[in-house]
């Protein structure tokens, strides 16, 4: 990819950092993928003549938090592809964030990386979520869907009385326009690379302190004082919308391809606490489900090789096929 | 207000930042006292001068052109919602304290939201008929990927055109902003509305105690009243 001011010359940093983690491997190859202009930075790990697998992140997050789970995938014969979401990671800082926005942004990937064949898409958290609505709106484009942990439910909603609503509505309201007007030329918060990873524990209780110190040191950046999290400012954690969770699981029933659902089923502040019976009334007509028991929302991060060993006899033991 | 009024000169454009974005705020008339702030509909811009039946209002009037619109900042990429208009709106309140608000269409549509989120702050809000009112229903339909024509260059951005013609407006969503604007202003009617056209998420805000219909010259007159 390339454009007249060089803004897609350089490809995204893949280079070994000061931090290593037992198994996790840096991608093999990087590049820019334009979405409508817009600078998307996008990952492989393994063959880049093997069959495409797509991994989409979650909020938050980054395509190097697949940096122990994407290798296991691609030594067994899978061209595992991932990008950093607009205003995460190395993708551009873009002008305004929306579910369309990142929709479009994956087909973006999903239309350079695989503009022929079908692909297996897998998705974790709000990536599952995005890859639910890429297999109903372009339902000839994958072979199988995996879901890890990315089945939003009503569960972590609090029962409250209607003036109690209201009073939160009005904290998250004023909140947020606040911070709207805060954000014009804001920098997150530096600190040490350990204060960074602190921060992070308090979102991510179950992950080893090792493994986010390791993420620092791709997801953020050093300048002269401190670290910070290479996360648009203008973003921010929680919020309010149109949008209700279980509209994205009602996305599950139609899937007309295998499906793979994984669910942590320890609560996390990041998950969003479906149980097994929110996702059974749902399923699909081919639909293999595992609730792992004590395991925690990123599953992928906490059991990568259960996981993989999943999501790799899941592919094995049903035949894809585009719908 | 429609999108074929002669662009804005640039001689009375107030700007303001809100994020990345670049804003325009039009003064279109001087006055004395509380200001009218015009939100245009969807692929609208501010017109150059008053329309018509907003002379009587003798606070000055000002007009927004939203992000993607007129002379705002044209993003890459699109990603727009309704809540970050509501934001553009803030960013034009920082600027001009407590203001009445009339929207057109979209604007109809942010004007509550806004109202709903500053409810000291926005005294009186029309809603009136325009592009956009409707929205894209009250649940999410199929998901799609928009083919969009971004051929050409400028404002209204087509992004805009798309991603807010298809926004999910539940009718409940709605009605939370009516309740915050209900249960904090000041004013004993806060929201006036003046459409023709009720789409479902304006028939429930219609329904609610206190909500009154209007034309827009009584809700002018009834706002400019209202200390």
């Amino acid at each position: 990819m390339s454009d007249r001011d060089g803004r897609f010359d350089d490809p995204p940093e893949i280079a070994e950092t000061a931090r290593t983690y037992p198994r996790a491997r840096r991608p093999d190859r990087s590049y820019w993928v334009s979405s409508s202009g817009l600078r998307i930075a996008a990952y492989e790990w393994g063959d880049d003549s093997a069959p495409v697998l797509l991994l989409a992140h979650g909020g938050f997050d980054f395509a190097d938090t697949f940096d122990v789970f994407a290798p296991l995938l691609a030594g067994a014969g899978w061209r595992v592809v991932s990008w950093d979401a607009r205003g995460h990671g190395n993708s551009e800082q873009a002008l305004l964030y929306s579910w369309q926005g990142d929709l479009r942004d994956a087909v973006a990937v999903l239309d350079t990386a695989a503009p022929d064949d079908p692909a297996v898409l897998v998705g974790h958290s709000k990536g599952g979520g995005l890859m639910l609505d890429v297999a109903h709106a372009l339902p000839h484009r994958l072979t199988h869907l995996v879901n890890l942990d990315g089945l939003p439910s009503k569960n972590n909603w609090p029962d409250l009385a209607e003036h109690e609503r209201t009073k939160m509505l009005r904290g998250e309201l004023t909140g947020w326009l606040d911070h709207r007007r805060k954000v014009a030329g804001a920098q997150r918060k530096p600190g040490t690379l350990e204060d960074l990873a602190a921060r992070r524990k308090r979102m991510n209780p179950r992950l080893p302190v090792e493994w986010l110190e390791y993420l620092v040191t791709i997801g953020a950046y050093e300048s002269a004082d401190g670290w910070r999290w290479k996360i648009d400012p203008a973003m921010r954690f929680g919020g309010f919308g149109p949008w209700r969770p279980e509209w994205s699981m009602q996305r599950l029933p139609g899937i007309g391809v295998p499906v793979l659902g994984v669910l942590g089923l320890q609560n996390e502040v990041m998950g969003w606490g479906t149980r097994p019976h929110d996702v059974i009334p749902n399923q699909p007509p081919e639909f293999v489900f595992s609730a792992l028991e004590d395991v925690g929302h990123f599953v992928h991060v906490e059991q990568p090789d259960h996981v993989a060993g999943l999501v790799l006899s899941f592919l094995e033991e049903h035949p894809g096929r585009a719908a | 207000m429609t999108a074929g009024h002669e662009e804005a000169t640039g001689a009375n454009i107030i700007p303001l930042t809100h994020g990345k974005s670049s804003l325009a705020l039009h003064l279109l008339r001087e006055g004395w006292g509380r200001p009218l702030l015009l939100l245009h509909g969807l692929g609208e811009r501010t017109p150059v001068g008053v329309p018509a039946q907003f002379e009587p209002w003798e606070g000055p009037i000002y007009g927004l052109d939203f992000t993607g619109h007129g002379s705002s900042s044209l993003p890459v990429g699109g990603g727009y919602t309704a809540e970050i208009l509501m934001a553009d709106v803030d960013a034009a309140l920082g600027h001009l304290g407590k203001v009445t608000i009339h929207g057109r269409g979209l604007g109809a549509y942010v004007a509550l939201l806004i109202a709903g989120a500053r409810p000291t702050d926005v005294r009186g809000v029309i809603l009136a008929d325009g592009p956009g009112l409707v929205g894209g229903g009250i649940r999410p339909g199929s998901p799609h990927v928009p083919v969009v024509d971004a051929s050409r260059h400028g404002t209204p951005d087509p992004y805009a055109l798309s991603e807010l013609s298809r926004d999910v407006r539940p009718p409940d969503y709605a009605l939370e902003f009516v309740r915050q604007i209900m249960q904090w202003s000041e004013l004993d009617s806060p929201i006036a509305v003046a459409t023709v056209v009720r789409p479902e998420w304006l028939a429930a805000v219609v329904a609610e105690p206190g909500v009154i219909e209007a034309t827009v010259a009584e809700a002018l007159t009834l706002f400019a009243d209202a200390r």
